[in-house]
């Protein structure tokens, strides 16, 4: 046991070193990179359509070599690096055609839910008699469990990528709302905000030039947390059938694909595995780091 | 006398990359059994580590690397982490600046004091109940068995810093460190915390480390005085050598610069118009519902002010006085209950925001604490001109006059460019000052503006205010909890109490001769009487 | 203390309002027609609109709310459209093993994870620290589908100690139902530890920088007694609630472990409702859940005059 007293004397912080050096940001950071990368130049990384299916090639193990045939007829060996799935698809194509998916649902939830919670945190924090009103519809939404409100959200409509953008951006925002509107209601105490407003600042102007920019280094920190979960969301709802339909392949609808013979075929599950835990780890580590580096008061809140 | 403490040639080093090598340097000092020794400085003096050192509580980060600490003959540096638990609480105890936060809010004060007992003695339960129980008793709280079973947040300030007294003397130590422990509360809570230290201190016999910022503290209960300055002990002796006859530059420079409780004689202002004029001006607070009694909390209660052109009127009080709720109300960053507030005859107590906007520039206020005053986001200009602009004048010549104003509040036009952060505590408060007279309003409300800051800084900051006030005719509206500021800069002064105004008039008048009760006990309560000067003059 | 219950008891009674005006707009905004689903794809128009009368969907709007509330406050949830019987009926039959599945999940989680938390705070920065918050980190990152397969593969295929899925009631024997559980439990259990740990840790830190833990060192006390006597009990607070806002993260992770384990509980009746499109068996679970969800919270937020004498009622 060698917790310390607590410093009760101020010591001046260590400088801070510049933004790159640091490995929990530029390590995910790169990584990340490259994973934008593989989602653009998906097409021209080794890959065949991954829709195609091929019955005489069913679950064929990682390695396997056998041949693809083009809309001409031609036939060219191929190797399925990855293995095949229950409908003989190539699964390395699906996992990298999958990460386009999977980032962009990331980052539009995240873009989603950061957009709409500013907006109406900065509101409800700001307007004293919209407040009451809005915060109690938020704690209905906050009530009901977000995987649960994601999945009713798309039962609702015909599977596609914006319903399924939508059903997870929606649990998110009351949580961004929460964040924002504790921010403003921290910082219209300053006394720099009051200051503003004996000097005639009219109330938009406010809080746009003075509280809002408080809101951002929490907001990104937010953004970049309701982006993982939403990248495992979606897996999650892909995986249970009623997230993206097999023609879009995902990292979830690949795995999902692959449960009926998990037993004997584990690679279907492994390598989209492998790929989701990567992704979402480097872009929680990175969440981490930012938050630790922009906003350590941060810490309480998850 | 027999040394309790003697502190040798002690030097702390900080960590590196701290602005500067050593918290404190080469200091030594000795405290004698009953002896109150009293360490002053302005902060970053270096007094609130040597305390921390001697009972082995610095953090992990800062090392005390020369010197020797002995207590009682026992050297402290080279002593074991377990000989050192040992004698924490047992040989030397220690009280702090905030008795809010320094007890466990989770246990009652009884389980905290009785805590130590359980650590060093074998007393069974019965035994620790009884010696709280005296100790509670002597140092006077009130009903001592509730106390015993209360929790902190149902203790005032002061029965928490008696109770924090009572948990560090339970087994009479040598040696009591007090952190500024009065610093935090109202005046009188202070008198009657210093006269209980002093009190226990010579029943007991226990030697005394005072560390305060505060010359009134150290004329009331020191009997010799260490100042110290950037971590170096630059004067101590005899605290009526060193209070009356300081000998160091440093040590009279903080000695001219607190201000004295005699005022100034003031020329008279009674043919000057009234600007600034509130009437039965009430705020009340309701809370409480539903399932809930209604509880309604009177912050202001027919609060009846007026200010001329050219004065300076004090709204004196304890906390909870209410006296920056009319301050607030004045500039209307809280809407009043009831009654009138007006300049020049506008009552604007109940006008909406779109009315009341072309009236703020009339009433600007600078506020206690400097480093949340700015918008650390943005330039010195950029929050200069801000107003200006709002109402309606061009960047440009909005840019020279914050030129000049800050030329006129000390500071060279280059700060126009830089960020508050590259300010100290009493430049930002010039800056703000600066940045309310921009729009050049008839009111200025100083809401503890110069509180927060250390005594040299203050002077220079009450001066640059009073200088201000007479330069623009401003009516000034100074809000203050300290008697000594007061009676330097303010022609008249509004004593509040829980809300009320319960006297006011010129402030040497009621300097001279208090009326009502309440004021009488404020001005005994206040220490050092005879210490202080003239900071305006 | 009562007029406090009921008083937070009041509070929830709106929110429960919303989250019912939510889950009912939900299926009368969206784009699907209760009765062409119930009616199937070779019901003609008159047929659609007999089944349209008979569930009382012609009449506006805010009566069938009305209507439909006051159903489900005498537990009437309706029928379900692919099950064809009663809501009520066929989540009482699911109920047992979701109720074992949580219940062995919180009690595994909060033994494992306070302890890790707060070990990893008193030693901060060390390896037991970074081990502890590396985990809490991979644990938010993998979904739990895939953990669960992982341990399937491991425990189950290679080690072939436990069942690979299904699930034993208890009423069957408690060694068949620990078996049946265990694996399930271990694969929620792990993002349930994750928040908790990280959330131990942060709580507990915090603390130990509060001024009162100073004044415990001054009183001579050692480190393991200032966390026992003063940490501790401070940190209880912001810990248990953590342990309550993490049911919402339970109850979505209930979903897809009953799928993988293929245990016949509520999590798996949401799926079969959703494919289905049953949409008052679908109500009637989020309702229940968010319920659940808001009760575990308001007990919680009970159980804090306990551990705090501040909190005023």
């Amino acid at each position: 046991m060698s917790a310390e007293p607590a410093p009760s004397i101020a010591i001046a912080p260590k400088r801070k070193s510049a933004f790159l050096s640091e490995p929990a940001i530029l390590i995910p950071s790169v990584v990340l990179g490259l994973l934008v990368l593989v989602a653009l130049f998906a097409p021209f990384l080794g890959t065949i359509d991954p829709t195609q299916f091929d019955p005489t090639l069913r679950n064929k193990l990682p390695g396997h070599v056998g041949t693809v045939r083009a809309l001409d007829g031609t036939e060219t060996p191929f190797v399925y690096r990855m293995g095949t799935d229950n409908l003989g698809r190539d699964i390395y194509s699906r996992v990298i055609y999958g990460t386009r998916i999977s980032l962009i649902v990331g980052a539009l939830v995240a873009l989603v839910s950061t957009i709409l919670g500013l907006t109406i945190g900065l509101v409800a924090g700001y307007v004293r008699w919209l407040d009451g009103f809005v915060m109690r519809i938020m704690d209905g939404l906050m009530a009901i469990p977000p995987i649960l409100l994601a999945i009713a959200l798309v039962s609702l409509s015909r599977a596609g990528l914006v319903a399924v953008i939508i059903a997870i951006a929606v649990p998110d925002i009351p949580r961004v709302v929460r964040l924002v509107r504790a921010v403003v209601l921290s910082i219209r105490e300053e006394p720099y905000v009051e200051a503003a407003i004996t000097a005639g600042t009219p109330t938009p102007t406010l809080l746009v030039r003075h509280i809002l920019p408080n809101c951002i280094a929490p907001l990104i920190v937010q953004a970049t947390f309701v982006c993982a979960s939403a990248i495992l969301v979606e897996s999650i709802l892909s995986f249970l059938g009623v997230g993206l339909p097999p023609e879009e392949p995902s990292w979830g609808n690949i795995m999902a694909a692959g449960r009926q013979y998990f037993r004997i075929f584990p690679h279907n599950i492994l390598f989209p595995g492998i790929f989701i835990a990567a992704t979402v780890l480097c872009v929680n580590v990175l969440g981490d780091a930012l938050r630790d580096r922009l906003d350590p008061k941060l810490r309480k809140r998850v | 006398m027999a040394d309790v403490l003697a502190v040798d040639r002690l030097t702390v080093a900080l960590p590196p990359g701290s602005d500067r090598d050593h918290a404190v340097e080469d200091v030594s000092l000795k405290v004698g059994a009953g002896e109150i020794v009293c360490v002053v400085g302005e902060s970053g003096s270096g007094k609130s580590v040597t305390a921390f050192t001697v009972m082995g509580l610095l953090p992990r980060e800062v090392k005390p690397v020369g010197g020797s600490i002995l207590l009682e003959g026992e050297e402290l540096l080279s002593a074991t982490p377990r000989r050192m638990r040992e004698l924490r609480g047992a040989r030397m105890a220690m009280i702090f600046q905030e008795p809010m936060t320094a007890l466990n809010p989770v246990k009652t004060i009884g389980d905290q004091i009785e805590e130590t007992l359980t650590v060093h003695t074998n007393m069974s339960s019965a035994e620790r109940r009884a010696r709280a129980l005296e100790t509670v008793e002597a140092v006077h709280l009130p009903d001592p068995q509730r106390i015993l079973n209360a929790y902190p947040h149902q203790l005032s300030g002061g029965q928490r810093q008696r109770a924090m007294i009572a948990g560090a003397l339970v087994l009479d130590p040598a040696l009591l460190i007090a952190d500024e422990p009065t610093t935090a509360l109202d005046v009188t809570t202070q008198a009657q915390i210093l006269k209980l230290v002093a009190e226990l201190r010579a029943r007991r016999g226990t030697g005394v480390l005072f560390i305060t910022h505060d010359f009134g503290v150290v004329a009331e209960i020191a009997h010799r005085v260490v100042v110290m300055q950037k971590g170096r002990v630059v004067e101590q002796g005899p605290a009526d050598d060193v209070l009356n006859r300081p000998q160091h530059s440093y040590t009279q420079m903080l000695i001219g610069a607190v201000p004295s409780l005699t005022p100034p004689a003031r020329a008279p202002l009674d043919a000057s118009p009234v600007v600034l004029q509130t009437k039965n001006l009430c705020k009340t607070y309701a809370s409480g519902g539903l399932f809930q009694k209604k509880h309604v909390t009177r912050a202001a209660q027919n609060v009846t002010i007026d200010v001329r052109r050219g004065e300076t009127v004090g709204i004196v009080g304890e906390s909870g006085s209410g006296k920056s709720t009319v301050a607030r109300c004045v500039a209307r960053l809280i809407d009043p209950t009831s009654g009138e507030i007006a300049i020049d005859g506008v009552d604007y107590a109940k006008a909406s925001e779109r009315v009341l906007r072309p009236q703020r520039k009339r009433m600007q206020i600078v506020f206690q604490d400097p480093y949340r005053s700015l918008n650390p986001r943005r330039t010195v200009a950029r929050s200069l001109i801000e107003a200006p602009v709002n109402f309606g004048m061009g960047e440009q010549a909005a840019l020279s006059r914050a030129r000049d104003l800050l030329a006129l509040v000390g500071l060279s036009p280059s700060a126009l460019d830089r960020y508050p952060h590259q300010f100290s505590g009493g430049q930002r408060q010039r800056i703000c000052i600066a940045r309310a007279l921009m729009v050049e309003p008839e009111v200025l409300i100083a809401d503890e503006a110069v509180s927060a800051l250390d005594v040299s800084v203050q002077a220079q900051v009450l001066k640059l205010l009073d200088d201000v006030r007479a330069r623009f005719h401003l009516a000034l509206l100074f809000i203050t909890h300290d008697l000594r500021v007061a009676a330097q800069i303010c022609d008249r002064i509004v004593v509040m109490q829980k809300g009320t105004v319960v006297e006011q008039g010129a402030t040497a008048e009621i300097f001279a001769a208090p009326q009502h009760p309440y004021t009488k006990a404020l001005f005994a309560a206040a220490p050092g009487k005879h210490i202080g000067s003239k900071v305006t003059a | 203390m009562l007029s406090y219950i009921a008083r937070r008891l009041v509070q929830t009674v709106p929110v429960m309002l919303i989250v019912a005006v939510f889950v009912f707009l939900m299926l009368r905004i969206g784009p699907n027609d209760p009765a062409s689903i119930l009616a199937g794809d070779n019901a003609n128009a008159e047929q659609v609109a007999a089944i349209r009368q008979n569930l009382g969907l012609d009449r506006p709007l805010l009566s069938q709310l009305f209507v439909w509330l006051g159903a489900i406050l005498t537990g009437d949830f309706g029928e379900s459209f692919f099950f064809k019987k009663q809501v009520s009926a066929l989540i009482l039959d699911r109920l047992e093993p979701t109720f074992m599945l949580a219940l062995c999940t919180i009690v595994l989680a909060v033994v494992v994870a306070v302890p890790l938390g707060v070990i990893a705070a008193m030693r901060r920065g060390s390896l037991i620290d970074r081990l502890v918050m590396g985990f809490s980190v991979m644990g938010f990152s993998v979904p739990v589908f895939v953990i669960g397969y992982a341990l399937i593969y491991v425990f189950a295929i290679k080690l072939n100690w436990l069942p690979v899925q299904g699930y034993s009631r208890l009423a069957d024997g408690l060694p068949a139902f620990l078996r049946s559980i265990a694996l399930p439990s271990m694969t929620l259990a792990i993002i349930y530890v994750a928040l908790l740990a990280r959330m131990t840790r942060t709580s507990v830190l915090e603390v130990l920088g509060e001024d009162y833990i100073r004044t415990a060192y001054s009183r001579g006390l050692t480190p393991l007694q200032v966390l026992v006597r003063h940490a501790l009990p401070n940190a209880a607070v912001p810990i248990v609630t953590v342990i309550g806002l993490g049911v919402a993260l339970l109850i979505g992770g209930v979903v897809v472990t009953e799928s993988v384990f293929a245990i016949p509980g509520l999590g798996r009746l949401t799926v079969d409702a959703v494919l289905a499109r049953d949409f008052p068996t679908i109500q009637a679970i989020i309702l229940l859940f968010s319920f659940v969800y808001v009760m575990v919270n308001l007990v919680i937020d009970i159980a804090y005059t306990f551990f705090d004498p501040r909190i005023r009622y």
